[in-house]
This record gives structure tokens, sequence and C-alpha cells, in this order.
């Protein structure tokens, strides 16, 4: 029988060290909706979404009730949306007007975001896919709860430079039609390569084709956990220090699973995935860079991050798989900065570079997230940052992103504020040497030699 | 059996146990095990309850024992015993 040790050795990670669920993300399919006449789309797609989701946000609240845990987010994912929409889109704002309707059913369910304002282009674009990226502008800044991605290779395809060159310019005409607000739909945009179909996180979610028509993903979170976990360890070797990030990450877990598995039964949706992220907020111990204090570093970014950093995400993964029937998502350390006190700090006092925040993205997920730039970095150099990301994803058979808000007339040294999880950042200085011939050349760069495996 | 874990954090001070008793008995609510411990000067104590033939659903027993918990200044928690179970248990 459970002691009272055990009680409340749960309740104080839940209370002191901010352990809570991040997200349950119900993955709803609307590759049904689809149709010819746009006006039927919206109302496919409205009823559906409303029919599904329709107990996702009241469940999730029960769950954190009867649990004691906290579940931060209630969100959607949905199928990329340039496949739903491309028999009735035939210009940018048809699809603005699904986002609107998207943002209304995200509202009418209660969920905190709707993910998969999206399209897939790894290898090449339809006619659809690039009337969905030029309008994610002009979606991001008339709409509130969605977010959108764009998946711009692959390791089995390369990556599609012709994508990455054109959303370094959406991603500065997003910057520019939400200059109002810091810049604020930039936050809502995610280039990614090797994107996952059950990614429950923002602003990366969406519902692949691979998935059934609903699935209940779960993002669990807890880097305050591990932090307290190793408080007590400075003396530790590796072996010690790994042990113990391992029976943290299990434990983390756990109540991810079992949330997870509540939710699918109570909605009679599907189990998916459990991801296996620690995911940091903007409150103070809830941080992956106070983790790699913890380790033994001043600062993040200071010589021995990167090797810090692949540890941790290392244990978490060996920790967490045991903890969870079905594992996937992202999976691992996020890095984001603005969502991250002891980053901001990092980079505020000089130990964190864009450069080294690069380096750290190959031994963690995700990617270069939510960095503010200058704003007047030019849509080449965005395009340069999202291609050397890619590549990283690319070669090493991982998922990478960018994540990068080019704040409408900030500097580097400037903040920006975005409130809420999503934080504020001190804007990074960029490299302003010119990639623009690489970046322009057109089309594909090739899939490495070792995605061939057949 | 429908398991649940009682847990009252707080300053010692006469009849918490009683009362969160008295609302268990009325509710129906069988307790199975009690321990109890002073951490730091706070009174610490942790029943696992059956809430089986309760007859009140568990929302409104966590409810209930929140607003009794306010009411002598003590913190009382009641969560399934799932999520204890699940997290220390293989």
């Amino acid at each position: 029988m459970i002691n009272i040790y055990e009680v409340n050795e749960t309740n104080a990670m839940i209370d002191k060290e901010n352990l809570d669920v991040r997200t349950i993300t119900m993955g709803i399919s609307l590759l049904d909706c689809a149709d010819e006449n746009l006006e039927k789309v919206k109302e496919n797609i409205y009823n559906k979404i409303t029919t599904k989701a329709k107990d996702l946000v009241s469940t999730g609240k029960a769950i954190e009730k009867e649990f004691g845990i906290p579940i931060v987010n209630k969100r959607i994912s949905i199928t990329p949306i340039a496949l739903v929409g491309q028999a009735a889109c035939h210009t940018p704002d048809d699809y603005v007007e699904i986002a609107k309707v998207l943002d209304k059913a995200a509202h009418e369910v209660g969920v905190n975001f709707i993910g998969g304002y999206s399209a897939i282009v790894s290898k090449g674009m339809t006619p659809s896919d690039e009337l969905l990226i030029r309008s994610i502008p002009k979606a991001l800044a008339s709409t509130e709860l969605i977010c959108s991605s764009v998946n711009v290779g692959s390791t089995k395809t390369g990556i599609n430079m012709d994508a990455v060159r054109l959303i370094g310019d959406i991603i500065k005409e997003t910057a520019m039609l939400t200059k109002d607000n810091d810049s604020l739909g930039c936050a809502k945009f995610v280039a990614l390569c090797n994107a996952p179909d059950d990614n429950p996180f923002m602003a990366g979610a969406f519902h692949g084709v691979s998935e059934a028509d609903t699935i209940i993903n779960v993002g669990v979170s807890g880097p305050g956990v591990v932090k307290y976990a190793l408080s007590n360890l400075h003396n530790a070797n590796f072996e010690e220090l790994c042990e113990t990030i391992k029976k943290t990450a299990f434990k983390i877990t756990r109540v991810g699973q079992l949330v997870a598995q509540e939710a699918s039964k109570r909605l009679g949706v599907p189990f998916g995935i459990i991801d296996l992220s620690l995911a940091p907020t903007p409150a103070v111990g809830d941080s992956v860079a106070e983790i790699l204090e913890e380790i033994g570093l001043e600062r993040a970014g200071a010589p021995g991050t990167t090797a810090a950093l692949a540890l941790l995400n290392d244990q978490v993964k060996k920790g967490g798989v045991m903890a969870s029937s079905y594992v996937g998502g992202l999976s691992g350390a996020f890095i984001p900065v603005s969502e991250d006190q002891g980053m901001i700090d990092a980079v505020k006092e000089g130990s964190l570079t864009i450069e080294k925040l690069e380096a750290m993205t190959c031994v963690c997920s995700v990617g270069l997230d939510m960095i503010a730039i200058p704003g007047d970095t030019s849509a080449e150099t965005i395009a340069g940052i999202i291609a050397d990301e890619a590549a990283i994803g690319m070669v090493n058979q991982k998922t990478t992103a960018v994540r990068v808000i080019p704040a409408y007339g900030k500097k580097a040294g400037d903040v920006v504020e975005f409130g809420g999880l999503l934080g504020y950042a001190p804007v990074m200085p960029v490299n302003t040497f010119d990639c623009s011939t690489f970046v322009n050349r057109g089309g594909r760069i090739p899939a490495p030699i070792h995605s061939f495996k057949n | 059996m429908n398991k649940v874990i009682i847990t009252v954090v707080g300053k010692d001070t006469v009849g918490i146990i009683a009362k969160v008793c008295t609302y268990l008995a009325e509710s129906h609510i069988n307790i199975l095990d009690i321990s109890q411990t002073i951490v730091q000067e706070y009174f610490n104590m942790m029943m696992i309850v059956d809430a089986n033939k309760a007859d009140k659903d568990i929302s409104q027993i966590i409810t209930d024992l929140d607003k009794i918990g306010e009411d002598i200044g003590v913190v009382i928690k009641c969560q399934r015993e799932e999520i204890f179970d699940k997290m220390h248990r293989i």
C-alpha cells in the first residue's frame, strides 16, 4: 500500500516543483471535411471539431481535480489544412476564411490552441500548399488560437529550399502584420524538418495522415522536478546523476500515462502517444537551463552545455520510455528561450548565443525555439537559419525546428513581451553576413546518403 | 474498490482528525488506513479511504473536504489513489 512519504513526494512535486501535465491534445482528422465548395468545407470543419472535442476541456478539468494534477493546456491538432482545403481554396484569402472558422471552433470548445494550419512540403509544394503558406501571415494576424507549421524537409526527401526561401518572407510579413503585439504572430508559426505526425506540442502540432480519425496525445513536463532531484547531487558522479534523472523522468511520465489513459477512456477516443518532454515555462524553477546549472554549469551556454544537454535528453528518454506504453511526438528537452527564465538570464548575461543554441539543437528537441531576433533581419537570413536547422535534422534523422521572431522595430538587446506561457525574450543578435545567393538558388537539397536504407 | 488518498497538512490543532472523520462517516466513506507524522512542526496526515459506497461523487467530496480544510485552517487534499500508485509502483 502507498505510504505517507510517497504521497508527500508526489504532492511536493506538484505543489513546489511545478509538476504538471503540459497538454492533452486531441488529434482530429479533417480529411472527411474536404469539398469543392468553400462554404461546405467551413461548415464541415466547424461541425466536426465542435462535435469531437465538445467534452475535451470538461474532461481535462475533471481529471485535473480528481487526481490533483494540473493539466495546463487542452488543445486540438488537425489534419494539415493544405490537404483539407485544396479543392475549395483558390486564393490565400480562401484559406484565411478557413483559419477564422478554426479559430471560432477552438473558442467554442474552449481549448487553448488549435494546431495544424499547416503544409507538408518536404519534397515539393502543390499549388494548394503554396496558397496556404502565403495565407499564413494574414491567418495568424486575424485569429487568436491558431498555430501554424510547415514541414520543409526530411531525412528521406532532403530539404525543399523553395519552401525555405518562401518562409523567410512569410515570417517577415507575419512580424509586420502583428507588429503592435511585438510580432506575436511569429510565436505561433514554426518551420520543421522531420515533423512527427503525433506531436501534442505547439506550435508544431498537427494530426498527420497516418493517424486514426481521433486520438489523444499527452505532453508531460517537469523540469522543476528534475532540477530539485539534482539539487542534492552536486558531488555525485555521472552514473549517479544519470540514474537520478532517469528515475525522475519515469515518475513524471507515469503521471502523463495515467492522464492519457484516463482521458482516452472517458472521451472514448484511442490513446496515441505520450510525448516525453521537459517543457519549461517562464516560472522560476521550471527551467531546463536551471537543470543544466544543477548539472554543473555556471550558466547555460558555457562550454559543456551541449554535453550536459545530451546527457539530460538521453536520460529523460531512457526513464520515460518504460513509463509509457506508447512514446512519440517530439520527446526530449525543449530549449525555448523566451519560455525559460534560465535561458533568458543566460542570453542577457552574454553566455548564450544563437550559434550555441544551434549546437544544442543537435542533441535535444527541438530547435531554435522562441528566439527574438532584430526586426531588420532579412528574409534571406531567416531562410538561411531555417536551412541550417533543417540540415541538422535531415542529417541526424531527428526533428528540428525554427520558431524565430524578427521583432518589428526592435534591435539586439531590446526586450519583447509575449505574455503567458510564451514569456518574454531579449532580442538576440544574428550574424549579418549575407547568404542570399545560397538561399535563392531554387530547388531542393537532395536526401543524405544514409537515408537510403533499403 | 474506489480508493482515494486524503492528505491533511497544516498547523496542529484540536479536532482535525475528528472533523475529517465525521465528514467521511456521514458520507459513507470507509477509512482503510491512517498514518500521521509531524514535519517541521506541521501536522501531516494521510488517509487511505474507500469511496465505493459514498453517497456523493468524488468531485463533490474533493470540494467539501477543501471547504472543511479552509474552515479549520489546514490544507486538505483528496486525490484518487492511481496517481500515487502509478508513480511509485512498477
